[in-house]
Protein backbone atom coordinates (compact mmCIF):
# COMPACT_ATOMS: atom_id res chain seq x y z
CA UNK A 1 0.00 0.00 0.00
CA UNK A 2 1.30 3.35 -0.84
CA UNK A 3 0.32 6.66 1.10
CA UNK A 4 2.22 9.13 -0.43
CA UNK A 5 3.01 9.23 -3.95
CA UNK A 6 5.43 12.10 -4.83
CA UNK A 7 5.69 12.60 -8.75
CA UNK A 8 8.42 15.04 -9.93
CA UNK A 9 8.21 17.60 -7.73
CA UNK A 10 9.75 20.87 -8.20
CA UNK A 11 9.34 23.75 -5.70
CA UNK A 12 11.31 27.14 -6.14
CA UNK A 13 11.72 30.00 -3.09
CA UNK A 14 11.46 33.02 -4.70
CA UNK A 15 14.27 32.19 -7.75
CA UNK A 16 15.87 29.53 -5.60
CA UNK A 17 15.30 25.50 -6.29
CA UNK A 18 14.27 23.93 -3.06
CA UNK A 19 13.73 20.86 -4.81
CA UNK A 20 14.55 19.31 -7.96
CA UNK A 21 12.56 16.32 -9.85
CA UNK A 22 12.16 14.25 -6.52
CA UNK A 23 9.86 11.07 -7.18
CA UNK A 24 9.31 8.87 -4.31
CA UNK A 25 6.54 6.82 -2.50
CA UNK A 26 5.62 6.46 1.13
CA UNK A 27 4.78 3.44 1.80
CA UNK A 28 1.76 2.32 4.43
CA UNK A 29 2.46 1.62 8.08
CA UNK A 30 6.54 2.50 7.42
CA UNK A 31 9.07 4.36 8.99
CA UNK A 32 10.56 6.02 6.07
CA UNK A 33 13.71 8.12 7.12
CA UNK A 34 14.64 11.10 4.97
CA UNK A 35 18.64 12.18 5.81
CA UNK A 36 20.51 14.78 4.18
CA UNK A 37 23.15 17.90 4.67
CA UNK A 38 21.46 21.10 5.66
CA UNK A 39 19.67 22.86 2.48
CA UNK A 40 19.12 19.61 1.00
CA UNK A 41 15.29 20.49 0.60
CA UNK A 42 14.35 17.31 3.43
CA UNK A 43 12.30 19.71 5.53
CA UNK A 44 10.79 21.49 2.38
CA UNK A 45 10.23 18.04 1.24
CA UNK A 46 8.47 16.84 4.23
CA UNK A 47 6.29 20.31 4.16
CA UNK A 48 4.56 19.46 1.02
CA UNK A 49 2.83 16.66 2.27
CA UNK A 50 1.02 18.88 4.78
CA UNK A 51 1.39 21.67 2.57
CA UNK A 52 2.37 23.69 5.61
CA UNK A 53 5.01 25.31 2.37
CA UNK A 54 1.75 27.31 1.59
CA UNK A 55 2.44 29.97 4.34
CA UNK A 56 5.47 30.75 2.44
CA UNK A 57 4.40 33.99 -0.05
CA UNK A 58 7.00 33.58 -3.09
CA UNK A 59 6.74 29.67 -3.34
CA UNK A 60 6.31 27.77 -6.88
CA UNK A 61 5.56 24.14 -6.92
CA UNK A 62 5.33 21.90 -9.67
CA UNK A 63 4.59 18.31 -9.92
CA UNK A 64 2.48 16.01 -8.49
CA UNK A 65 1.76 15.01 -5.17
CA UNK A 66 -0.75 12.16 -4.30
CA UNK A 67 -2.12 10.78 -0.80
CA UNK A 68 -4.02 7.79 -1.07
CA UNK A 69 -4.20 8.46 -4.63
CA UNK A 70 -5.71 11.82 -4.50
CA UNK A 71 -4.09 15.31 -5.52
CA UNK A 72 -3.23 17.21 -1.87
CA UNK A 73 -4.28 20.19 -3.67
CA UNK A 74 -8.02 18.65 -4.19
CA UNK A 75 -8.24 17.81 -0.73
CA UNK A 76 -10.11 20.00 1.80
CA UNK A 77 -6.45 21.56 3.57
CA UNK A 78 -7.57 21.18 7.25
CA UNK A 79 -8.93 17.23 6.74
CA UNK A 80 -5.75 17.13 4.78
CA UNK A 81 -3.66 18.43 8.10
CA UNK A 82 -5.50 16.60 10.50
CA UNK A 83 -4.97 12.85 8.49
CA UNK A 84 -1.41 14.02 8.10
CA UNK A 85 0.13 15.55 11.53
CA UNK A 86 3.32 17.03 11.99
CA UNK A 87 5.97 17.32 14.68
CA UNK A 88 8.40 20.06 14.40
CA UNK A 89 11.99 20.50 15.42
CA UNK A 90 11.48 22.90 18.51
CA UNK A 91 8.93 21.04 20.87
CA UNK A 92 6.92 23.95 21.00
CA UNK A 93 3.68 23.45 23.00
CA UNK A 94 1.00 25.94 22.64
CA UNK A 95 0.61 28.46 25.28
CA UNK A 96 -2.12 26.91 27.39
CA UNK A 97 -2.61 23.61 29.81
CA UNK A 98 -1.51 20.36 29.38
CA UNK A 99 -4.89 19.26 29.03
CA UNK A 100 -5.77 21.87 26.87
CA UNK A 101 -2.46 21.46 24.20
CA UNK A 102 -3.58 17.94 23.81
CA UNK A 103 -7.53 18.59 23.47
CA UNK A 104 -6.75 21.33 21.05
CA UNK A 105 -7.33 19.74 17.65
CA UNK A 106 -10.09 17.36 18.97
CA UNK A 107 -12.10 20.97 20.34
CA UNK A 108 -10.60 22.35 16.62
CA UNK A 109 -12.75 19.96 14.92
CA UNK A 110 -16.05 20.99 17.39
CA UNK A 111 -16.31 18.52 19.53
CA UNK A 112 -17.45 19.56 22.90
CA UNK A 113 -18.23 16.67 25.29
CA UNK A 114 -16.46 16.92 28.28
CA UNK A 115 -16.39 12.63 28.87
CA UNK A 116 -15.36 12.09 25.18
CA UNK A 117 -12.21 14.72 25.42
CA UNK A 118 -11.16 13.43 28.41
CA UNK A 119 -10.68 10.23 26.97
CA UNK A 120 -9.36 10.79 23.81
CA UNK A 121 -6.69 13.09 25.37
CA UNK A 122 -5.81 10.32 27.52
CA UNK A 123 -5.88 7.35 25.31
CA UNK A 124 -2.96 10.21 23.23
CA UNK A 125 -1.29 10.74 26.13
CA UNK A 126 -0.74 7.09 27.02
CA UNK A 127 0.18 6.43 23.16
CA UNK A 128 2.91 9.37 23.63
CA UNK A 129 3.90 7.43 26.76
CA UNK A 130 3.82 10.50 28.83
CA UNK A 131 0.71 9.88 30.79
CA UNK A 132 2.04 8.23 34.02
CA UNK A 133 4.54 11.68 34.04
CA UNK A 134 1.61 14.04 33.82
CA UNK A 135 -1.52 12.78 34.81
CA UNK A 136 -1.69 14.60 38.25
CA UNK A 137 -0.63 18.05 36.39
CA UNK A 138 -2.76 17.89 33.60
CA UNK A 139 -3.68 21.60 34.59
CA UNK A 140 -0.50 22.81 35.23
CA UNK A 141 1.16 24.75 32.16
CA UNK A 142 3.08 22.67 29.59
CA UNK A 143 5.91 24.90 29.73
CA UNK A 144 6.45 24.15 33.04
CA UNK A 145 7.38 20.03 30.77
CA UNK A 146 11.12 19.47 30.15
CA UNK A 147 12.05 19.65 26.45
CA UNK A 148 11.62 16.06 26.56
CA UNK A 149 8.35 16.04 28.16
CA UNK A 150 7.42 18.56 25.61
CA UNK A 151 8.00 16.78 23.07
CA UNK A 152 6.12 13.61 23.81
CA UNK A 153 3.22 16.41 24.57
CA UNK A 154 3.61 17.11 21.28
CA UNK A 155 3.41 13.84 19.67
CA UNK A 156 0.46 13.29 22.09
CA UNK A 157 -1.36 16.67 20.83
CA UNK A 158 -0.97 15.00 17.24
CA UNK A 159 -1.97 11.59 17.55
CA UNK A 160 -5.30 13.25 19.13
CA UNK A 161 -6.30 14.33 16.16
CA UNK A 162 -6.25 10.79 14.83
CA UNK A 163 -3.70 10.97 11.95
CA UNK A 164 -2.74 8.27 9.51
CA UNK A 165 0.42 9.75 8.83
CA UNK A 166 2.75 11.83 11.03
CA UNK A 167 5.85 13.59 9.76
CA UNK A 168 8.64 14.09 11.88
CA UNK A 169 10.55 17.31 11.54
CA UNK A 170 13.83 16.54 13.54
CA UNK A 171 12.11 15.62 16.72
CA UNK A 172 14.89 14.82 18.62
CA UNK A 173 17.45 17.97 17.26
CA UNK A 174 17.12 19.72 20.53
CA UNK A 175 16.72 16.83 22.98
CA UNK A 176 19.49 15.25 25.20
CA UNK A 177 20.46 11.34 24.29
CA UNK A 178 17.80 10.05 27.55
CA UNK A 179 15.07 11.94 25.51
CA UNK A 180 16.09 11.31 21.99
CA UNK A 181 15.82 7.40 23.11
CA UNK A 182 12.12 8.11 24.58
CA UNK A 183 10.79 9.52 21.51
CA UNK A 184 12.53 7.46 19.41
CA UNK A 185 10.89 4.25 21.14
CA UNK A 186 7.44 6.67 21.21
CA UNK A 187 8.15 6.15 17.01
CA UNK A 188 8.74 2.21 16.98
CA UNK A 189 5.86 1.61 19.27
CA UNK A 190 3.34 3.85 17.31
CA UNK A 191 4.28 2.66 13.63
CA UNK A 192 2.16 -0.27 13.45
CA UNK A 193 -1.09 2.40 13.79
CA UNK A 194 0.64 5.13 11.69
CA UNK A 195 2.94 6.02 8.56
CA UNK A 196 5.79 8.09 9.78
CA UNK A 197 7.98 10.21 7.79
CA UNK A 198 10.92 11.39 9.74
CA UNK A 199 13.38 13.58 8.84
CA UNK A 200 16.40 14.15 10.51
CA UNK A 201 20.01 15.06 10.90
CA UNK A 202 21.48 12.31 12.84
CA UNK A 203 22.08 10.04 10.78
CA UNK A 204 22.38 6.96 13.69
CA UNK A 205 19.01 8.12 14.16
CA UNK A 206 17.73 7.12 10.90
CA UNK A 207 19.64 3.63 11.26
CA UNK A 208 17.90 3.15 14.39
CA UNK A 209 14.61 3.49 13.47
CA UNK A 210 13.88 3.55 9.71
CA UNK A 211 12.57 0.51 7.69
CA UNK A 212 13.42 2.58 4.52
CA UNK A 213 15.90 5.89 4.24
CA UNK A 214 16.22 8.44 1.18
CA UNK A 215 19.12 10.44 1.14
CA UNK A 216 18.51 14.18 -0.60
CA UNK A 217 21.30 16.21 -2.03
CA UNK A 218 20.75 19.56 -3.12
CA UNK A 219 17.29 19.19 -3.71
CA UNK A 220 17.54 16.34 -5.43
CA UNK A 221 17.26 12.80 -4.38
CA UNK A 222 20.06 10.89 -4.02
CA UNK A 223 19.08 7.34 -3.46
CA UNK A 224 16.47 5.35 -1.56
CA UNK A 225 16.33 2.14 -0.22
CA UNK A 226 15.64 0.04 2.55
CA UNK A 227 17.57 1.21 6.08
CA UNK A 228 20.20 -1.49 5.98
CA UNK A 229 21.07 -1.49 2.51
CA UNK A 230 21.52 2.12 2.41
CA UNK A 231 23.76 1.73 5.53
CA UNK A 232 25.61 -1.47 4.36
CA UNK A 233 26.00 -1.46 0.24
CA UNK A 234 24.58 2.10 -0.67
CA UNK A 235 24.57 2.42 -4.52
CA UNK A 236 25.89 6.34 -4.70
CA UNK A 237 29.09 6.94 -3.52
CA UNK A 238 27.85 10.26 -2.47
CA UNK A 239 25.21 8.45 -0.01
CA UNK A 240 28.30 6.40 1.52
CA UNK A 241 30.48 9.75 1.76
CA UNK A 242 27.29 11.34 4.18
CA UNK A 243 26.82 8.42 6.09
CA UNK A 244 30.68 7.78 6.98
CA UNK A 245 31.24 11.34 7.65
CA UNK A 246 33.06 12.60 4.65
CA UNK A 247 30.84 15.83 4.47
CA UNK A 248 27.90 17.01 6.43
CA UNK B 1 43.23 63.07 31.06
CA UNK B 2 40.69 60.21 29.53
CA UNK B 3 39.63 59.31 33.01
CA UNK B 4 38.68 62.71 33.79
CA UNK B 5 36.68 63.00 30.93
CA UNK B 6 34.59 59.89 31.43
CA UNK B 7 33.90 61.34 34.45
CA UNK B 8 32.52 64.40 33.55
CA UNK B 9 30.75 62.60 30.70
CA UNK B 10 29.34 59.84 33.34
CA UNK B 11 27.98 62.50 35.89
CA UNK B 12 26.91 64.59 33.16
CA UNK B 13 24.34 61.23 31.98
CA UNK B 14 23.73 60.89 35.54
CA UNK B 15 22.46 64.35 36.18
CA UNK B 16 20.26 63.94 32.79
CA UNK B 17 18.70 61.30 34.46
CA UNK B 18 17.75 62.73 37.69
CA UNK B 19 16.44 66.02 36.38
CA UNK B 20 13.53 64.15 34.95
CA UNK B 21 12.60 62.40 37.79
CA UNK B 22 13.56 65.50 39.44
CA UNK B 23 10.74 67.16 37.54
CA UNK B 24 8.29 65.12 37.70
CA UNK B 25 8.82 65.60 41.80
CA UNK B 26 8.03 69.01 41.82
CA UNK B 27 5.33 69.00 39.51
CA UNK B 28 4.14 66.05 41.75
CA UNK B 29 5.00 68.50 44.71
CA UNK B 30 3.57 71.71 43.70
CA UNK B 31 0.01 69.92 42.71
CA UNK B 32 -0.09 68.57 46.38
CA UNK B 33 0.51 71.59 47.76
CA UNK B 34 -1.79 73.95 46.06
CA UNK B 35 -4.62 71.34 45.27
CA UNK B 36 -4.59 70.02 49.25
CA UNK B 37 -5.55 73.34 50.09
CA UNK B 38 -8.89 73.40 48.85
CA UNK B 39 -9.69 69.94 51.48
CA UNK B 40 -9.77 73.12 54.64
CA UNK B 41 -12.82 74.30 52.74
CA UNK B 42 -14.53 71.36 51.82
CA UNK B 43 -13.73 67.43 52.77
CA UNK B 44 -12.29 65.05 50.51
CA UNK B 45 -15.51 63.25 50.63
CA UNK B 46 -17.62 66.25 49.36
CA UNK B 47 -15.19 67.25 47.00
CA UNK B 48 -15.21 64.01 45.66
CA UNK B 49 -19.21 63.28 45.76
CA UNK B 50 -20.31 66.40 45.47
CA UNK B 51 -22.75 66.55 42.80
CA UNK B 52 -22.63 69.90 41.97
CA UNK B 53 -20.30 71.80 40.45
CA UNK B 54 -20.70 75.82 41.24
CA UNK B 55 -17.71 77.08 41.87
CA UNK B 56 -18.11 80.65 41.20
CA UNK B 57 -21.70 81.17 43.27
CA UNK B 58 -21.31 82.47 47.06
CA UNK B 59 -20.38 79.82 48.59
CA UNK B 60 -19.36 77.89 45.75
CA UNK B 61 -20.21 74.33 45.45
CA UNK B 62 -17.39 72.29 44.37
CA UNK B 63 -18.26 68.75 44.18
CA UNK B 64 -16.69 67.16 41.19
CA UNK B 65 -18.59 64.01 40.86
CA UNK B 66 -20.63 64.88 37.74
CA UNK B 67 -16.92 65.87 35.88
CA UNK B 68 -15.59 62.16 36.79
CA UNK B 69 -18.78 60.53 36.03
CA UNK B 70 -18.25 62.97 32.46
CA UNK B 71 -14.72 61.85 32.33
CA UNK B 72 -15.91 58.30 32.72
CA UNK B 73 -18.77 57.92 30.69
CA UNK B 74 -16.93 59.68 27.79
CA UNK B 75 -14.02 57.17 28.12
CA UNK B 76 -16.07 53.93 28.60
CA UNK B 77 -17.63 54.65 25.04
CA UNK B 78 -14.75 55.65 23.40
CA UNK B 79 -13.39 52.10 24.99
CA UNK B 80 -16.31 50.04 23.79
CA UNK B 81 -15.72 51.73 19.94
CA UNK B 82 -12.11 51.91 19.45
CA UNK B 83 -11.14 48.01 21.64
CA UNK B 84 -12.79 46.10 19.10
CA UNK B 85 -12.14 48.36 15.81
CA UNK B 86 -8.51 48.82 16.97
CA UNK B 87 -7.95 44.88 17.61
CA UNK B 88 -9.69 43.76 14.70
CA UNK B 89 -7.02 46.25 12.85
CA UNK B 90 -4.32 44.79 14.52
CA UNK B 91 -4.95 41.13 13.82
CA UNK B 92 -5.89 41.91 10.36
CA UNK B 93 -2.96 43.97 9.68
CA UNK B 94 -0.80 41.09 11.49
CA UNK B 95 -2.29 38.45 10.27
CA UNK B 96 -4.47 38.64 7.02
CA UNK B 97 -3.49 41.71 4.84
CA UNK B 98 -1.48 40.81 2.17
CA UNK B 99 1.84 42.80 1.79
CA UNK B 100 1.17 46.10 0.02
CA UNK B 101 -2.31 46.58 2.06
CA UNK B 102 -0.03 46.24 5.17
CA UNK B 103 2.32 48.86 4.23
CA UNK B 104 -0.06 51.60 3.48
CA UNK B 105 -3.24 50.74 6.40
CA UNK B 106 -0.09 50.74 8.57
CA UNK B 107 1.31 54.34 7.22
CA UNK B 108 -2.64 54.87 7.80
CA UNK B 109 -3.06 54.34 11.07
CA UNK B 110 0.48 56.64 11.78
CA UNK B 111 -0.81 59.63 10.00
CA UNK B 112 -4.11 59.17 12.03
CA UNK B 113 -1.69 59.27 15.42
CA UNK B 114 -0.52 62.30 13.90
CA UNK B 115 -3.37 64.56 13.21
CA UNK B 116 -3.72 67.24 15.92
CA UNK B 117 -6.53 66.77 18.55
CA UNK B 118 -8.02 70.30 17.91
CA UNK B 119 -7.86 69.84 14.56
CA UNK B 120 -9.84 66.45 15.22
CA UNK B 121 -12.10 68.61 17.37
CA UNK B 122 -12.91 71.09 15.01
CA UNK B 123 -13.83 68.11 12.18
CA UNK B 124 -15.56 66.72 15.00
CA UNK B 125 -17.38 70.11 15.41
CA UNK B 126 -18.88 70.66 12.01
CA UNK B 127 -19.44 67.03 10.74
CA UNK B 128 -19.83 64.67 13.72
CA UNK B 129 -21.60 67.33 15.90
CA UNK B 130 -24.59 67.53 13.82
CA UNK B 131 -24.82 64.00 12.27
CA UNK B 132 -25.35 63.00 15.66
CA UNK B 133 -28.36 65.57 16.06
CA UNK B 134 -29.93 64.86 13.41
CA UNK B 135 -30.36 60.71 13.68
CA UNK B 136 -31.08 60.88 17.50
CA UNK B 137 -33.49 64.39 17.08
CA UNK B 138 -31.74 65.89 19.91
CA UNK B 139 -31.68 69.45 21.20
CA UNK B 140 -27.99 69.93 20.75
CA UNK B 141 -25.16 67.48 19.14
CA UNK B 142 -22.66 68.25 21.61
CA UNK B 143 -23.24 65.20 23.65
CA UNK B 144 -20.56 62.18 25.45
CA UNK B 145 -21.61 60.38 22.35
CA UNK B 146 -19.85 62.76 19.87
CA UNK B 147 -16.80 62.95 22.39
CA UNK B 148 -16.67 59.41 22.57
CA UNK B 149 -16.60 58.50 18.99
CA UNK B 150 -13.87 61.08 18.36
CA UNK B 151 -11.84 59.95 21.14
CA UNK B 152 -12.05 56.53 19.75
CA UNK B 153 -10.15 58.21 16.81
CA UNK B 154 -7.35 58.70 19.13
CA UNK B 155 -7.00 56.06 20.54
CA UNK B 156 -7.23 53.68 17.84
CA UNK B 157 -3.63 54.13 16.59
CA UNK B 158 -2.04 53.59 19.95
CA UNK B 159 -4.21 50.32 20.28
CA UNK B 160 -3.58 48.97 16.78
CA UNK B 161 0.41 49.49 16.69
CA UNK B 162 1.12 48.06 19.83
CA UNK B 163 -1.54 45.25 19.65
CA UNK B 164 0.24 44.51 15.89
CA UNK B 165 3.36 44.39 17.83
CA UNK B 166 2.37 41.72 20.07
CA UNK B 167 0.88 39.67 17.52
CA UNK B 168 3.99 40.27 15.57
CA UNK B 169 6.40 39.16 18.45
CA UNK B 170 4.94 35.87 18.85
CA UNK B 171 6.74 32.88 17.86
CA UNK B 172 5.98 31.70 13.82
CA UNK B 173 5.86 27.89 15.50
CA UNK B 174 2.65 28.55 17.18
CA UNK B 175 0.76 29.50 13.80
CA UNK B 176 2.70 26.04 12.30
CA UNK B 177 1.59 24.49 15.70
CA UNK B 178 -1.77 24.97 15.13
CA UNK B 179 -2.42 24.82 11.27
CA UNK B 180 -0.56 21.53 11.35
CA UNK B 181 -3.06 20.22 13.74
CA UNK B 182 -5.70 21.14 11.22
CA UNK B 183 -7.30 24.55 12.36
CA UNK B 184 -8.16 26.85 10.00
CA UNK B 185 -6.82 30.36 10.17
CA UNK B 186 -9.74 31.88 11.65
CA UNK B 187 -9.29 29.39 14.73
CA UNK B 188 -5.50 29.54 14.98
CA UNK B 189 -6.14 33.45 15.50
CA UNK B 190 -9.34 33.39 17.88
CA UNK B 191 -7.59 30.06 19.60
CA UNK B 192 -3.73 30.69 19.98
CA UNK B 193 -2.88 33.91 18.79
CA UNK B 194 -4.93 36.41 20.48
CA UNK B 195 -4.48 34.61 24.18
CA UNK B 196 -0.88 34.22 23.23
CA UNK B 197 -0.69 38.56 22.40
CA UNK B 198 -3.21 38.82 25.18
CA UNK B 199 -0.93 40.64 28.29
CA UNK B 200 0.44 42.91 24.85
CA UNK B 201 -2.85 43.89 23.71
CA UNK B 202 -4.36 44.67 27.46
CA UNK B 203 -1.15 47.01 27.55
CA UNK B 204 -2.05 48.60 24.00
CA UNK B 205 -5.92 48.88 25.31
CA UNK B 206 -4.98 50.73 28.81
CA UNK B 207 -2.20 53.37 26.79
CA UNK B 208 -5.10 53.83 24.73
CA UNK B 209 -7.53 54.68 27.23
CA UNK B 210 -4.83 56.23 29.33
CA UNK B 211 -4.73 58.35 25.92
CA UNK B 212 -8.37 59.08 25.65
CA UNK B 213 -8.48 59.51 29.42
CA UNK B 214 -6.32 62.53 29.91
CA UNK B 215 -6.96 64.13 25.96
CA UNK B 216 -8.57 68.14 26.54
CA UNK B 217 -9.13 69.79 23.35
CA UNK B 218 -11.42 68.02 21.51
CA UNK B 219 -13.43 66.70 24.46
CA UNK B 220 -13.99 70.52 25.23
CA UNK B 221 -15.03 71.03 21.69
CA UNK B 222 -17.47 68.79 21.65
CA UNK B 223 -19.11 67.28 24.75
CA UNK B 224 -20.82 70.43 25.44
CA UNK B 225 -19.46 71.35 28.72
CA UNK B 226 -22.21 70.91 31.10
CA UNK B 227 -21.45 70.03 34.78
CA UNK B 228 -24.38 68.07 34.85
CA UNK B 229 -24.31 64.19 36.58
CA UNK B 230 -25.01 62.44 32.86
CA UNK B 231 -27.88 60.45 32.68
CA UNK B 232 -27.62 58.82 29.23
CA UNK B 233 -24.88 59.08 26.85
CA UNK B 234 -26.72 61.03 24.61
CA UNK B 235 -26.73 64.42 27.07
CA UNK B 236 -24.02 67.11 26.81
CA UNK B 237 -21.22 66.45 29.90
CA UNK B 238 -18.13 67.78 30.93
CA UNK B 239 -14.61 66.17 31.72
CA UNK B 240 -12.20 66.45 34.60
CA UNK B 241 -9.57 68.05 31.84
CA UNK B 242 -12.08 70.26 30.47
CA UNK B 243 -12.87 71.94 33.37
CA UNK B 244 -9.39 72.35 34.35
CA UNK B 245 -8.62 74.10 30.63
CA UNK B 246 -11.86 75.97 30.72
CA UNK B 247 -11.48 77.60 33.75
CA UNK B 248 -8.24 78.18 35.04
CA UNK B 249 -7.78 81.48 33.09
CA UNK B 250 -10.69 82.58 35.26
CA UNK B 251 -10.32 81.31 38.41
CA UNK B 252 -8.77 84.08 41.60
CA UNK B 253 -5.46 82.31 42.18
CA UNK B 254 -5.49 81.72 46.04
CA UNK B 255 -9.76 80.99 45.77
CA UNK B 256 -11.27 78.34 46.64
CA UNK B 257 -11.77 77.44 43.20
CA UNK B 258 -8.02 77.82 42.08
CA UNK B 259 -7.00 75.09 44.85
CA UNK B 260 -10.13 72.97 43.65
CA UNK B 261 -8.68 73.02 40.03
CA UNK B 262 -5.11 71.86 41.53
CA UNK B 263 -7.13 68.76 42.95
CA UNK B 264 -8.57 68.13 40.30
CA UNK B 265 -4.91 67.78 38.39
CA UNK B 266 -4.24 64.99 41.23
CA UNK B 267 -7.16 63.32 40.56
CA UNK B 268 -6.12 63.07 37.29
CA UNK B 269 -2.67 62.42 38.22
CA UNK B 270 -3.77 59.44 40.18
CA UNK B 271 -6.14 58.09 37.28
CA UNK B 272 -3.27 58.33 34.98
CA UNK B 273 -0.74 56.80 37.22
CA UNK B 274 -3.36 53.88 38.00
CA UNK B 275 -3.75 52.92 34.68
CA UNK B 276 0.54 53.32 33.22
CA UNK B 277 0.91 51.36 35.88
CA UNK B 278 -1.55 47.99 34.86
CA UNK B 279 -0.51 48.88 31.50
CA UNK B 280 2.99 48.17 32.50
CA UNK B 281 1.81 45.21 34.16
CA UNK B 282 0.46 43.45 31.65
CA UNK B 283 3.28 44.79 29.17
CA UNK B 284 6.30 43.13 31.64
CA UNK B 285 4.14 39.76 32.59
CA UNK B 286 4.52 39.17 28.84
CA UNK B 287 8.44 39.04 29.44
Amino acid sequence: MVTFSVKDLNIWFGTTQALKDVSLDVRTHEILSVIGPSNSGKTTFLRTLNRLNALHLHLKMKGAVLFENKDIFKIDLELLRRKVGMVFALPLPLPLSIFDNVAFGIRMQGIKDKKRLAASVEEALKEAHIWSEVKDRLNESAFKLSGGQQQRLCIARTLAVKPEVILFDEPCSGLDPISTARVEETMVKIKQKYTIVLVTNNVKQAARVGDRTAFFLNGTLIELDSTHKIFTTPSDTRTNDYIVGKFG
Amino acid sequence: MRKIKEFIIEKMILLCGLAAIFFVGLIFLFLLKEGLAVFKMVGPFDFLFGKSWYPISEPPKLGILPLIMGSLLVTLGAAIISIPIGVGCAVYIAEIAPGKTKEILKAGIELLAAIPSVVLGFIGMVTLVPLVKNLFHLPTGLTALSGSIMLAFMAMPTIVSIAEDALYSIPRNYKEGAFALGATHWQTIWRVLLPAASSGILAAVMLGIGRVIGETMAVMMITGNAAVLPQSILVPIRTLTATVAAEMGEAVVGSEHYFALFAIGIVLFIISFIINVTADLFLHKKQ
